[in-house]
């Protein structure tokens, strides 16, 4: 299975991503930069947090036009797996490759801490080694995290299953609608997350609960062709 | 031709940074305030003189960058 | 020569008539130097790279003969100061870099753009050793959290520093904050950067090569920050608020995409000699690139990028626009440079060229405008031996006794005061703001003694850590700034690590008055004689003088930002309880020493009498059987004792491990003394039962004092003196003061 971790100018969650992916599955992982006109080689793309172009004018405003979004949008459409973490969610909400848009946190001030996510959607290629309802600890590190979709989104995104992940009840950091920290699009193979965890993949490190989003998306891709894992 | 573009956050999304600076001002006596906003300005200094086609391409650039349609309008004025 | 003229600026005679170079800080001794080294009098262009090179901040002028007392060599020191950081091994080819340097008056204006810029300065020094910045550290200092200036400077210096770190994407791991009236008007910001390199791939910012070319990299430059480096030697003022134009505005992004194009160049192997533009900007680079290789350089200033129209030479060499960096390569691989900085959208611009003539000539127009001896410039400042006074107050409080204080009965009452104290409470409400897990190597985060980040594809960490007491150095310099590097080290063994080396932030007031330089002179024997007990000498560091206003000079503040080594990951130790039924040893004596400490703050707001006495061979004997009974797998956690002594440190280590304790304390102490007092050389630790015995074995064998004072249980903390309660509370209470003192503060 190989996997892509695009790389913008600004992106800075690009290297954790990688050694995340070859820590937990060892699988073939390129970075590919921006400008780059031909993803079909990869089966999974990774869109990485940081603060792609400074994040000037709006969070992944400007990365939604670099000619490598044309491939992920390509990608999307052929069912290929797509994961945005943090910035990488923002610029994919920008591309319209998943409803509504990320803003400011509530309380205006960055928060950077661990956080207790809830596990709404386990039917997710990310999230098939999960159990339903599970809780899992995840960090977050964001300004702009603050989940936003009108009334009728909101309702499509709940009767349609697209809520991934929520904060634990009482534990939203952003104010973010129905304490969303992750979505995913009408196909399910395209998912959108505040939280990284590629952070979480090393008990030295705080939380090993993000391990298993990348053995998940191993597991779905070997189903996809003929051979499941456990994760 | 100079374009001033105005970027709003939408009525019915929740300002926080609004809301904090409505504070700010009752905190240090300003207390008639009775609602903040707080949006964007951009100004872009445009080569052209075809008045119609400038409306239709700043139009273009607010729906396609300049503005997140999802949560913010924007309305602009063109001088020159 | 021809005169470069707008209609503004003033010709040499008009410099010398008007005395419009003490304007720039030149002393008329200095002018006449300078005369004398010109051959003439100096035109306008050429009075200002000397007024900002013969400025305290960059000649160190004032305080050369106080850096002189610092040991600064070491068996594994491969970098002293003298470049952008100092450079130290740390096996199988590895080695560390690191540096801290202040923004202190800039932040006093504009807090939000003078903390980013300091910090996108401090880690420009990193990288251009050639060296992947791992880590950032800060130590700030502000006035009483209850005044509205204070909110508003502590609110945006960490905004600021936040801003610029996480956009950069380098994690704030570890720092101090601390709050006391002395720093009202003269808030201190010391940023410090941690970097890792391959001794092969050490840079040194020299123009090497007669005929090589010199690029400038980086955003265009405009009239930002002219004359920053002389602000910063100089007292603040009404004056000061008006100067807000000789700040500068910080690019992250921008800083982001120079620094992997930087580290990218340097991995290369194609460069020769590589700076950053900070303090003086072009001009600081490029006469010090030239002096560190011997060599001479020419600048052809039509060349440089510019974002504002009609610069002058003047303001091009003085203008302090961030982000921008300077090289040197040979001609042919002029190309290969030029495409890296193409890859990652960066002007690269060829400015110059090095030669062998040993001056610095400037070129605008056409004209030759400057023409400089760069070793007037860079190594002959007048060193000046400033008078130094002891003050009569000092003699006086010797007699003090700190002790002398009604006795606190209320001693659950008296922590909950101390710990609610703004330098003692939780800075969550500080860290939580910066990014510390980016690049995932954050072994320990911001909480413990020191940070801890991995270093990746071995089994090695670094320690690290920024300390400094100002109340202690303000009562007994010499003996201030011994504690503070001892204090530095004794957090960096407890958190698994040996000492390396430190990198020093000299905060002082106005050195022009003897007072003031006593305590330079003998805080600086204090650290030099801790440096040298302890095996940690100084790789570099930085001077801010002049913090002081109309009120008065902040207290002496030598920071100390000290890195170490954790030999193996397994050896990673933090401050909290981890189990049940652990053991508690307290190493170290206590006797009832005050002066300085939080307690005599928060009862009687300032300090007084002498500070905590410290015996370095005791502390060096402590520190020692900590870190090998650490090696050796006996230890479960380990905290230093400092401000708010045992009762703190034991809260501390309950909050941490989510852990209660029940301890039993023995002394002649009154118990408001032993819980409270602020001794030197103590450490808490905490072991399994079945390892407590061979603990206690290492200890007596090395000769520390020590007694087993309880065990972790429950989730109070109860501490009991001489048989008698003295201490009882639930852990989540004293966490709930200690979470919510800033919190609410800034509400």
């Amino acid at each position: 299975m190989k996997f892509a971790v695009l790389v913008f100018p600004g992106s800075n969650c690009d290297i954790d991503c990688y050694k995340a992916v070859e820590q937990t599955i060892g699988e073939p992982v390129d970075y590919v930069w921006h400008t780059t006109t031909d993803l079909s080689g990869y089966d999974c793309i990774i869109v990485p947090g940081g603060f792609s172009y400074g994040d000037y004018l709006r969070c992944g405003s400007i990365a939604n036009f670099a000619p490598v979004m044309n491939e992920v949008r390509k990608a999307a459409e052929a069912g290929k797996y797509i994961l945005g973490i943090c910035n990488g969610f923002q610029i994919l909400t920008e591309s319209r490759l998943l409803p509504g848009a990320l803003l400011r946190n509530n309380g205006m001030k960055f928060r950077c801490h661990q956080a207790l996510l809830e596990v709404v959607n386990n039917d997710t290629p990310f999230t098939n080694q999960y159990a339903q309802g599970e809780v899992v600890d995840i960090p977050i590190a964001h300004g702009e995290g603050n989940y936003y979709c009108d009334e009728a989104t909101l309702e499509a995104l709940k009767a349609n299953n697209q809520i991934v992940f929520r904060y634990v009840a009482g534990a939203n950091p952003n104010g973010s609608a129905h304490d969303i920290a992750g979505i995913c699009n009408k196909a399910g193979n395209v998912v959108g997350m505040m939280p990284h965890p590629e952070r979480a993949v090393n008990q030295l490190l705080g939380s090993e609960d993000g391990k298993r989003m990348f053995t998940s998306i191993l597991n779905a891709w070997r189903e996809q062709h003929g051979a499941a894992i456990n994760g | 031709m100079k374009a001033r573009v105005y970027v709003t956050i939408k009525q019915n999304v929740l300002d926080p940074q609004g809301t904090a600076v409505q504070g700010a001002l009752h905190s240090i006596g300003f207390n008639e305030v009775e609602k903040v906003r707080i949006g964007k300005y951009l100004e872009l200094d445009v080569d052209t003189t075809d008045r119609a086609e400038a409306e239709e391409r700043i139009r273009q650039m607010c729906e396609k960058l300049l503005a997140n349609t999802v949560v913010e309008d924007y309305r602009f004025e063109l001088e020159g | 020569m021809a005169q470069q003229l707008t209609a503004k600026e003033p010709t040499p005679q008009q410099i010398v008539e008007q005395k419009l170079y003490t304007q720039m800080g030149v002393t008329d001794q200095e002018f006449e130097l300078i005369c004398g080294f010109l051959g003439r009098q100096p035109n306008y262009t050429e009075i200002g790279v000397f007024s900002v090179m013969w400025s305290e901040h960059c000649s160190y002028k004032n305080s050369k003969p106080i850096l002189k007392k610092f040991p600064i060599t070491g068996p594994r020191v491969l970098m002293g100061p003298g470049e952008g950081a100092g450079i130290v091994d740390i096996g199988d080819n590895q080695a560390v870099v690191f540096k801290i340097e202040s923004h202190n008056h800039p932040s006093a204006v504009e807090p939000y753009q003078g903390a980013a810029t300091g910090v996108g300065g401090i880690i420009r020094d990193i990288f251009s050793m050639g060296a992947r910045p791992v880590a950032l550290l800060n130590s700030l200092r502000f006035g009483n959290l209850a005044n509205d200036r204070v909110k508003y400077l502590f609110e945006n210096v960490v905004s600021g520093i936040a801003g610029y770190g996480n956009c950069i994407g380098i994690p704030t791991v570890a720092g101090e904050v601390m709050f006391d009236e002395s720093y009202e008007g003269n808030p201190l910001v010391n940023a410090m950067c941690v970097g890792l390199i391959d001794h092969d791939k050490i840079q040194r910012g020299v123009a090497k090569g007669v005929g090589n070319p010199v690029f400038y990299v980086g955003p265009a430059t405009g009239r930002d920050g002219i004359h920053g480096a002389t602000f910063a030697s100089v007292e603040l003022s009404e004056e000061s608020e008006e100067k807000r134009t000789a700040v500068q505005v910080g690019d992250p992004f921008m800083e982001k995409l120079v620094m992997e194009a930087t580290l990218e160049l340097i991995d290369s192997g194609i460069v020769l000699g590589i700076q950053d533009m900070g303090a003086a900007g072009l001009t600081c680079s490029s006469a010090e690139m030239a002096s560190k290789a011997g060599n001479g350089l020419e600048l052809y200033l039509d060349e440089v990028p510019q974002r504002e129209t009609g610069m002058t030479p003047y303001e091009m060499m003085l203008s302090e626009s961030q982000e921008r960096m300077l090289f040197v390569v040979e001609p042919q691989h002029e190309a290969q440079a030029k495409e890296i900085f193409d890859r990652w959208g960066i002007i690269c611009a060829k400015v110059g060229k090095v030669t062998d003539d040993g001056r610095l000539r400037l070129f605008h127009q056409g004209e030759e405008v400057a023409d400089m001896p760069v070793k007037a410039l860079v190594d002959e400042c007048p060193v000046y031996n400033k008078p130094s006074s002891e003050p009569a107050s000092f003699r006086e409080s010797a007699a003090v006794d700190t002790a002398a204080f009604d006795e606190i009965t209320d001693l659950n009452g008296a922590l909950e005061k101390v710990l609610a104290s703004p330098t003692v409470a939780s800075k969550e409400w500080v860290y939580n703001q910066y990014d510390y897990m980016v690049r995932t190597a954050t072994a320990v985060r911001p909480g413990s003694d020191a940070a801890v980040v991995l270093v990746d594809g071995t089994r090695k960490a670094l320690a690290m850590t920024t300390d400094c007491n100002g109340r202690y150095v303000h009562l007994d310099p010499e003996m201030g700034g011994r504690i503070a590097v001892a204090e530095a080290a004794r957090n960096i063994v407890c958190s698994g690590a040996e000492p390396l080396a430190i990198t020093d932030n000299l905060n002082f007031g106005n050195p022009e008055k003897p007072e003031i330089f006593w305590q330079l002179e003998k805080s600086a024997d204090g650290m030099s004689e801790a440096c040298i007990k302890l095996d940690t000498p100084v790789i570099g560091g930085n001077v801010s003088l002049y913090n002081e206003n109309a009120k008065g000079a902040i207290y002496p503040t030598p920071v100390i930002g000290m890195v170490g080594l954790v030999h193996d990951i397994d050896h990673i130790t933090t401050q909290g309880f981890k189990s049940e039924g652990d053991v508690i040893v307290l190493l170290g004596e206590t006797k009832a020493e005050f002066g300085g400490s939080e307690l005599q703050y928060v009862q009687n707001g300032v300090p007084s009498g002498r500070p905590p006495a410290i015996d370095l061979d005791v502390e060096k004997q402590v520190q020692g059987a900590v870190l090998s009974a650490i090696q050796q797998g006996l230890v479960s956690s380990a905290h230093d004792l400092s401000e708010g002594g045992i009762a703190v440190a034991l809260a501390e280590s309950c909050m941490s491990g989510g852990k209660g304790a029940n301890v039993s304390l023995t002394s002649e102490l009154r118990p408001d003394h032993l819980l409270f007092s602020e001794s030197q050389s103590r450490i808490l630790l905490s072991a399994k039962p079945e390892q407590a015995d061979a603990l206690t074995a290492l200890l007596s064998e090395q000769g520390v004092q020590h007694a087993v004072i309880g065990t972790v249980t429950g989730s109070s903390l109860t501490i009991n003196v001489n048989g008698k309660p003295a201490i009882s509370a639930p852990v989540l209470q004293l966490e709930k003061v200690w979470k919510d003192a800033i919190p609410c503060l800034m509400k």
